[in-house]
């Protein structure tokens, strides 16, 4: 089952014939995603890789079924991709490209609400449902299929978190980067809920960043609404103030926003966390263990 | 991206914000100049740098002749300006802006800044304006009044009335501010603000509404459509070291510690500074190589962070993705042969094409010190520095 993703899902990707966008195409095809053609203004009728190209994503979506799309188009031009795909009420629309200006964001993500869309990213590494459908640019083989979700707003500490369980012989169900930007389309709750949910999820793992209040309203939304374990981890403790650590999202504005402050209120909160990025897999484990849902 | 006071109120004089007259002046014949030239019994001499607190670190005089403007100029300019923002160390003053005087009724704040819960633009504002805004929020937080703006719809009459009344305004002094305001946001809006701030937004004794200051911050993502906002960049004003790794696509901040990082991804950089924290040890920087490094890139990384003399180890921890491994390898086995590495050097790699990557560093013939993975990594990377 999993979620967002499975082996039903029919990927197109938006900015296909690019390089990294036909690099990442098939490497989702490869891993065993159906893959189903692509979007490229202007090049719509002509064959590239052996998959159709079509021009609008309207037209994608009539001709080849797609439920699903993943968009790796620069960022100047990204935001306008994402509304064409809301247009074409899109199911699931997955933004790989970094970089996309924030008031581009704040208008998509206002033209998102109340639309059919669901918008994952921007600025992320994308969705795997391990064994069965990745869309994005993730390493597939660090992956295992199993019963654990992953959710983080980095891609690298998602790569670390998967690693850990992987190399304890503890699989995913599904793994979701929710990307490094102040404003994106899917927030921890939103992924929360559905693992919760999710019969084939039994404990989530949650990596968050300093910057914004996005950790602490999952804290407490957790505390509430989840009976599955959750273990987390908060990057950028030794963040100084005021510095964008990478992300644009990534920089402590007030007294709030701190890894100290967001660890404080996970643990409030009952929340196993992980004080070193190195244990979260360990963590997890003796969760899981005590539960009695791991041998 | 950061501008200086006399640029942001350039932009804001094309919204048709209202502000004083002013003219800025490099030298001390410059300053008595412009101030002659806009007349007037009062002048503002105001230090131009990036931080805020100049006032306080004696950056801001007001003068009351041309004498004064003229003593006042001269110990500004050139001088090395400590404040609150700058740290220990300070930024040297090379440009001023000269200002008429105004007979100021009221100090109050006006700011807008990006609301991450709703993904709206929020205005704020308050009656004590003047001071640190964050202590007027924690302490008097009912003297914040917040009006979150609909993108769709834009800025309305009514948000303006709630905010102007909401500071204590009456009358037609409200109109002004609401006029002010909605400026303010189609300048924030329009030329990809991620801050716009002032304090202090006056009201004049002549019944005039302006902004005393401004501070105005850019998305570097929008830069790209914004070549005149690109093109008031000062360079003086930010890490030589920084700049030089933008150029090359690495991600670059200095910090104070002994353990040099070389990661891929902003998270997992954040990441391996904190756990060498926790292991008792100190990180130098944060670097993010990012996903497209080539074998010069690293190696220019290698450059940038030997060029810091605290520098007592280097830990490369890549996981890669987009990363390959192999690109990685081969730029520390360049910067190695170019550079000559003398620290202690501890790598983890992880991800696509790990195993090539270990291949080329295990036949370069260098001193790598292997790491298993993170945990082991940053065990390894903090007793080197300490042993060194």
């Amino acid at each position: 089952m999993a979620i967002l993703i499975n082996r039903d899902t029919k990927l197109i990707t938006v900015g296909f014939t690019g390089k990294q966008g036909t690099f990442h195409s098939l490497q989702s095809r490869d891993y065993g995603t159906n893959f189903v053609g692509g979007v490229t203004p202007g090049k719509g009728g002509t064959i590239h890789e052996g998959f159709p190209v079509f021009n609008t994503v309207t037209e994608a979506v009539a001709k080849s079924g797609a439920n699903a799309a993943m968009i790796m188009v620069p960022p100047p031009f990204a935001a306008d991709s994402i509304l064409e795909c809301i247009d074409a009420k899109m199911p699931l629309v997955i933004c790989i490209t970094e970089g996309i200006p924030i008031t581009d964001m704040i208008r998509v993500k206002k033209a998102i609400s109340g639309s059919e869309t669901r918008l994952i990213g921007p600025n992320c590494p994308g969705v795997i449902t391990p064994g069965e459908c990745k869309i994005g640019i993730m390493p597939g083989h660090i992956h295992m299929p199993g019963r654990i979700g992953v959710i983080s707003r980095s891609g690298t500490l998602t790569y670390e978190a998967v690693f850990q369980l992987t190399q304890r012989e503890i699989g995913q169900s599904t793994c979701v980067g929710i990307g490094g930007d102040p404003v994106n389309g899917t927030n921890f709750i939103d992924m929360l809920e559905l693992f919760e949910q999710d019969p084939d999820t039994d404990g989530v793992i949650m990596i968050g960043e300093i910057g914004g209040s996005a950790e602490a309203d999952a804290a407490r939304w957790i505390q509430k609404n989840m009976s599955k374990p959750v273990v987390s981890f908060i990057a950028g403790a030794s963040a100084p103030t005021g510095k964008r650590m990478g992300h644009a999202g990534a920089i402590i504005g007030g007294s709030d926003d701190t890894a100290e402050a967001k660890f404080r209120i996970l643990e409030e909160c009952g929340i196993a966390i992980s004080k070193s990025p190195a244990d979260l897999g360990v963590v997890m484990e003796k969760l899981l263990k005590e539960r009695g849902l791991l041998k | 991206m950061n501008v200086h006071e006399y640029q942001a109120k350039s932009i804001m004089r094309k919204f048709g914000i209202a502000l004083l007259k002013g003219k800025t002046a490099k030298s001390v014949d410059e300053a008595v100049k412009a101030a002659e030239e806009m007349g007037g019994k009062v002048w503002v001499v105001k230090a131009q740098i990036h931080a805020g607190g100049r006032g306080k670190g004696g950056g801001v005089k007001l003068a009351k002749s041309i004498d004064e403007v003229r003593k006042y100029a001269s110990e500004i300019l050139g001088m090395t300006l400590v404040t609150h923002q700058t740290g220990p160390e300070g930024k040297l003053v090379n440009t001023l802006l000269i200002e008429e005087g105004c007979e100021i009724d009221h100090e109050y704040y006006v700011g807008i800044v990006l609301d991450r819960a709703t993904g709206r633009v929020t205005m704020m504002a308050s009656i004590d304006g003047g001071m640190d805004i964050e202590k007027v929020a924690k302490e008097t937080p009912e003297k914040i009044i917040k009006g979150a703006i609909d993108p769709a719809v834009g800025f309305t009459p009514y948000v303006g009335r709630k905010l102007a009344h909401g500071m204590g305004m009456t009358g037609d002094t409200v109109k002004k501010a609401s006029k002010f305001m909605k400026a303010l946001y189609d300048l924030y809006m329009e030329s990809d603000c991620t801050i716009a701030e002032i304090n202090p937004l006056v009201t004049t004794k002549s019944g005039d509404v302006l902004a005393l200051d401004a501070k105005l911050n850019f998305d570097d993502n929008a830069l790209f459509r914004h070549p005149d906002i690109e093109e008031m960049r000062d360079i003086s004003e930010e890490s030589e070291k920084e700049l030089e790794a933008t150029k090359y696509g690495l991600n670059y901040i200095s910090l104070d510690g002994s353990i040099g990082c070389m990661v891929n991804g902003a998270g997992l950089a954040m990441g391996t500074m904190d756990i060498i924290e926790l292991k008792g040890g100190s990180p130098a920087n944060f670097l993010d190589v990012g996903g497209a490094a080539t074998k010069e890139t690293v190696q220019k990384a290698f450059e940038i962070i030997l060029s810091d003399a605290n520098v007592k180890c280097i830990l490369v921890n890549i996981f890669g993705g987009i990363m390959k491994c192999d690109i990685i390898a081969n730029g520390v086995v360049g910067a190695a042969k170019d550079l000559g590495i003398k620290v202690p050097l501890v790598v983890r790699l992880e991800g696509t094409n790990v195993a090539l990557g270990k291949k080329i560093l295990n036949e370069s013939g260098l001193d790598i010190i292997a790491a298993e993975d993170l945990g082991d990594a940053a065990d390894k990377a903090v007793k080197a520095a300490k042993e060194a």
